[in-house]
């Protein structure tokens, strides 16, 4: 086998109509057409799904580790913004 | 009349096995992981066609054959598969070259099977000739990428379509068993099927900057069981565990 990495492409997956797509993983192809067919090939070859989408790793850009704390542990203590404080209707209540 | 329907579905049937024997062959060794997974897929693909077309072949000799006496407990001379599925594997593009040219094949003759009077047969190429168009679909874009690739990649491509070229005829020209199924509203017509796969194997080709070579000679008689030296070898090998246990399951 080639020692030689073609890029690297993420794998979405619609395991059926009305879902959204999931991140299901990645692989190596020369371009998007050949992604969109190796996906076809390894993560939906047993039925996992009707609709692929395939992008270059590379477009994705990221948040990363040292960012968590920043981004993240500021939203731990607003318990306000969850929609619990307000008097929902009886009729919209589900 | 029975028997040319028994053989016409054999010949089908072998078709599959063979060239899925053979793709099979590539599982662990392909350029890299992604398409070592899609060849065995395809291998497989194959193969399961050849477990459908071969379980109906026996039912139509109604000699209780099943598929897997017809697999593995036929020889050399009763196989009557295109030479072209037979030959070894070669390089990638030798086998993606041929399997571009036997995947819009099959893609035309199953997608014609599907109005078959043979109901059953009608119902197997429904099934085969979606996958048919994948592989037809999976193998263009490789032969493309060949083609129309390096200065290497064209050449290797080049010399695969030259080889593999004077193996085409088989698959075009109707002898007495396609004759008698196509009057039996079994088969469709080969001679205009073959001129519509030529019309999309030649026009892809040229996308491709491959040139089609001149048909100066053609290798025939895998339909009548005369093959080349390499089904010897394939068949040892395929049969192999049948042969020496008779029998034997797992």
């Amino acid at each position: 086998m080639s020692k030689q990495h073609l890029p690297l492409w993420e794998v979405f997956v619609r395991s059926r109509r009305g879902l959204d797509h999931k991140h299901i993983g990645s692989l190596h192809a020369a371009d998007a057409e050949q992604a969109l067919l190796a996906a076809r090939d390894t993560y939906t070859r047993r039925q996992e799904g009707v609709s692929i989408w395939v992008v270059r790793s590379s477009d994705i850009h990221a948040s990363q580790f040292e960012d968590e704390g920043a981004f993240f542990e500021p939203a731990a203590d607003k318990v306000y913004r969850h929609p619990t404080f307000y008097d929902v209707p009886e009729e919209l209540k589900l | 009349m029975s028997s040319a329907h028994f053989q016409y579905v054999l010949r089908l049937g072998d078709n599959a096995l063979v060239l899925g024997q053979r793709l099979s062959e590539w599982c662990g060794h392909s350029p890299f992981l992604e398409e070592d997974i899609a060849m065995a897929n395809t291998a497989l693909d194959h193969i399961g066609r050849a477990r459908m077309l071969l379980s109906h072949a026996g039912a139509i000799e109604g000699r209780g054959r099943d598929e897997d006496a017809l697999a593995y407990l036929r020889d050399e001379r009763e196989f009557g598969n295109f030479l072209v599925c037979e030959l070894p594997n070669g390089d990638y593009a030798f086998t993606l070259v041929r399997q571009y040219l036997l995947d819009v094949y099959h893609q035309l003759l199953f997608e014609a099977l599907t109005a078959s009077a043979d109901e059953e047969l009608a119902a197997i190429a429904a099934k085969a000739v979606k996958e048919a168009a994948y592989h037809a679909r999976r193998s263009g874009d490789w032969v493309l990428r060949f083609g129309d690739g390096t200065d290497e990649s064209q050449a290797r491509a080049q010399a695969a379509l030259d080889e593999l070229w004077s193996y085409t005829g088989e698959l075009c020209t109707p002898d007495a068993v396609d004759e008698a199924m196509q009057a039996a509203g079994i088969a469709p017509d080969l001679e205009q099927l073959a001129a519509r796969w030529r019309e999309i194997v030649e026009a892809h080709l040229a996308a491709a900057t491959l040139s089609v070579p001149p048909a100066d000679w053609q290798a025939g008689g895998g339909r009548e069981g005369l093959h080349t030296e390499h089904m010897g070898r394939l068949l040892a090998e395929m049969q192999f565990v049948q042969r020496a246990y008779p029998g034997l399951n797992w």
